[in-house]
């Protein structure tokens, strides 16, 4: 048992840590923001030529064959550096791979992984969010093609997007599940109407809507056989579960380490109970890392992800609202003018609705781990 | 970074399971079967388990934290009414000290709060001590405090009675009891340093901690058995929503735990005391916080009968609390995390 670097994992952080002293791109060290937004693209090419992203996904596809520790090394020093953080798409990747052709991974991987091709989820609807099964936009086939039509919502950074991971119904005729199919949806045509949804926080680019009205995607591009939606879904949201593939524990140790350094600056300031929030914050996030790294040891034996993916996501969205606590706590409502903080403890609440419910995590845990009798 | 067990830890843990599960009380009434807590006592000294930090002609210990950790856990999965903490704690401070290895049972004594070991000045305990673990035991490792600075010390111990923990019980230790210096036989006296006691800290947090995840998943066990047989409006209550979501929250606590209480086993041995003991405090903190709210869980799930003295949910919740308070419990290890990163000092909280 080891928690500390391999020699081969302190060389690969040192390399790293030397690449950024001349790479990083000045951009806000959260993805939180519209200004990450109008710079990932490049910022994703540029850690990608460097050797530093999709280490873990196989040489096929553009990756390194590395083990997922190795993200994390990345996500832990992007975040000490206050460089922005790795794009969080692996879960689109594990997605395609799972249930793409080689036809549909050979086109479709390489550009997620280099960062030259900008994606975006289209799975949520007004009418269908945690029960997703229930979704209602149509794609229905004309020739070689499928045409799209309906209301995509929470399309994070849709307008900025090549393409688009959208679920559809392709047969009405059968039990919900079963009539979904999964497309690569060409976003730049004729027949796709965006619309910024702002936050909370007041950001534009991370929730969206995507009305289809007519617009036209490849029967090539379909995702796995026609009524495989919904299991692709299930692998896309299981990944979209876990902490490493999100690489949030690295932000959240950023952010309590600049809560801690404000605090330190001017401790007079501050009361015993504002300061032991941000003492939960610290512990929760150190938590977090750690069960990252218990997590990513379990791989190595070829568990795969499971229900258990409910659990990491429940720690860390545990961890998300504890630092959104402390930032409010120690930041303040930012009345004097920079609101950082609030903006921080705003986000935090999307955290235990995005990717699944904090309710929903808790059913499939009921269910799939304790064994509970159906409710 | 590989935080696997090896497969020596996989089997010490397969024993443990095996011992405590043949052994153990698995219902209140058993507490009182004092020939199976005999049994559970000698297997558990055959298995050498409470010799495993004693020191090697090396002075290093004979097994690493993971291991008594995992041990310890696995005890308190079981409610194991049998010693291991204190004479675990004990052998470490004989191992630290230099001194040689206790000739009987013996336990560590701590203050009154248990938030500390007792340290006795002008050869008395103004305080009065409480040794853990004290059951059949019958003397306590502790400190005094002397010009050469803080030297082992030992009392004897009256009779152990149950308290808090029915599975663990405790000896009050008298004020005007005599206080004596280990080692004075031959002239000799056995002093511990701030890094050495920092380090054994660390070791008592990290055991601590362990048993904290093992009494939690015995009593998530206890409950999910529980709910899915306790019928209520012809269901079982198992099924209900507002019953699986306490329980889920409980099972992600104690992963959680596991992760800190893993780190903090592993940092005993393989950091420099101080980290060790940061390490440490995470995990406390962590851990005492979701013990609690876990054997809470417990004892509502269980309804009326998880408030009577017959359910075994109880037990848990005591075994939890006893556990968080030796050597700090939540707010006193959220205090030591401040104050390794700086902060809090100005605020009262150390």
């Amino acid at each position: 048992m080891d928690f500390s670097d391999s020699a081969d994992e302190a060389e690969f952080r040192l390399r790293l840590r030397a690449w950024l002293t001349h790479n990083d791109p000045g951009l806000p060290a959260s993805s939180t923001d519209d200004d990450y937004w109008a710079g990932q693209a490049a910022w994703h090419q540029s850690l990608y030529d460097g050797g530093f992203f999709g280490t873990s996904w196989s040489k096929a596809i553009g990756g390194q064959d590395l083990p997922s520790v190795y993200d994390v090394i990345v996500d832990e020093e992007l975040a000490a550096a206050g460089a922005p953080p790795r794009p969080s798409l692996g879960y689109l990747v594990e997605g395609i791979l799972e249930h793409g052709n080689d036809d549909i991974r050979r086109r479709f991987l390489p550009g997620i992984v280099n960062g030259r091709d900008r994606w975006c989820q289209g799975f949520s609807e007004p009418d269908a969010g945690s029960d997703l099964a229930s979704l209602r936009t149509r794609a229905e086939r004309e020739g070689d093609e499928y045409i799209l039509t309906g209301h995509k919502v929470w399309t994070s950074y849709s307008d900025d997007a090549d393409w688009c991971l959208a679920l559809a119904r392709t047969n009405p005729d059968v039990a919900k599940h079963k009539g979904i199919s999964a497309f690569a949806v060409p976003m730049r045509q004729p027949g796709i109407e965006q619309r910024p949804l702002p936050m909370i926080n007041g950001i534009t680019k991370e929730f969206g809507e995507v009305l289809f009205d007519g617009a036209r995607v490849p029967a090539a591009n379909m995702i796995g056989e026609p009524g495989e939606g919904w299991p692709l879904a299930m692998t896309v949201v299981s990944h979209e579960r876990e902490p490493h593939a999100l690489g949030f524990a690295g932000r959240y140790k950023k952010l309590v380490k600049d809560l801690t350094s404000t605090v330190r600056r001017e401790p007079t300031r501050y009361s015993g109970e504002q300061v032991r929030d941000l003492g939960w914050a610290i512990v929760e996030a150190e938590m977090l890392r750690l069960h990252v790294y218990r997590r990513l040891s379990d791989r190595l034996d070829g568990i795969s992800h499971g229900p258990e993916g409910s659990v990491d996501k429940l720690l860390m969205t545990w961890t998300e609202q504890a630092v959104g606590h402390a930032a409010m706590a120690v930041g303040g409502l930012g009345l004097a003018g920079d609101d950082t903080w609030l903006k921080v403890y705003l986000y935090s609440r999307s955290q235990s609705v995005m990717g699944g419910t904090s309710q929903i995590q808790r059913n499939l845990i009921a269910g799939r781990i304790l064994h509970l009798p159906a409710s | 970074m590989d935080v696997r067990l090896s497969s020596e830890q996989q089997a010490i843990r397969a024993s443990a399971v095996q011992v405590v599960d043949q052994l153990g009380p698995r219902a209140v009434g058993q507490l009182d079967d004092l020939e199976r807590a005999d049994k559970l006592d000698a297997a558990i000294a055959a298995a050498g388990w409470r010799e495993l930090r004693m020191a090697e002609a090396d002075g290093e210990p004979l097994a690493s934290g993971v291991e008594a950790a995992l041990i310890g856990e696995e005890l308190g999965r079981g409610l194991a009414d049998a010693p291991f903490l204190g004479p675990t704690l004990a052998a470490e401070l004989r191992r630290l000290a230099g001194a040689e290895p206790a000739t009987t049972a013996e336990t560590v004594a701590f203050v009154p709060s248990l938030a500390g070991p007792a340290l006795a000045a002008d050869g008395r305990l103004a305080d009065g001590a409480v040794a853990i673990d004290a059951h059949g035991i019958g003397s306590a490792l502790l400190f005094l405090s002397t010009g050469a600075g803080r030297v082992l010390a030992e009392v004897a111990l009256g009779p152990a009675d149950v308290r808090t923990d029915l599975t663990r019980p405790t000896a009050i230790v008298d004020p005007a009891t005599p206080v004596s210096i280990v080692g004075t036989v031959d002239r000799k006296s056995f002093p511990l340093g701030d890094d050495a006691l920092a380090g054994w800290t660390a070791l008592g947090l990290a055991l601590t901690c362990a048993d904290l995840v093992g009494t939690m998943r015995g009593a998530i066990d206890l409950t999910v058995e529980y709910a899915g047989s306790r019928r209520q409006y012809g269901r079982p209550i198992g099924s209900f929503q507002a019953v699986q979501h306490l329980l889920a929250d409980a099972l992600v606590l104690m992963e959680g735990s596991r992760s800190v209480a893993l780190h903090a086993a592993w940092a005993v041995d393989a950091l420099p005391a101080r980290d060790a003991l940061a390490a440490a405090a995470v995990a406390k903190a962590y851990c005492a916080r979701a013990a609690r709210t876990v054997c809470e869980t417990a004892i509502q799930v269980h309804g009326g009968i998880g408030n009577t003295w017959e359910c075994l949910a109880h037990v848990y919740l005591r075994r939890a609390l006893l556990s968080s308070e030796v050597l700090g419990g939540a707010g006193a290890s959220l205090d030591r995390v401040l104050a390794h990163h700086g902060i809090g000092a100005n605020h009262g909280l150390q």
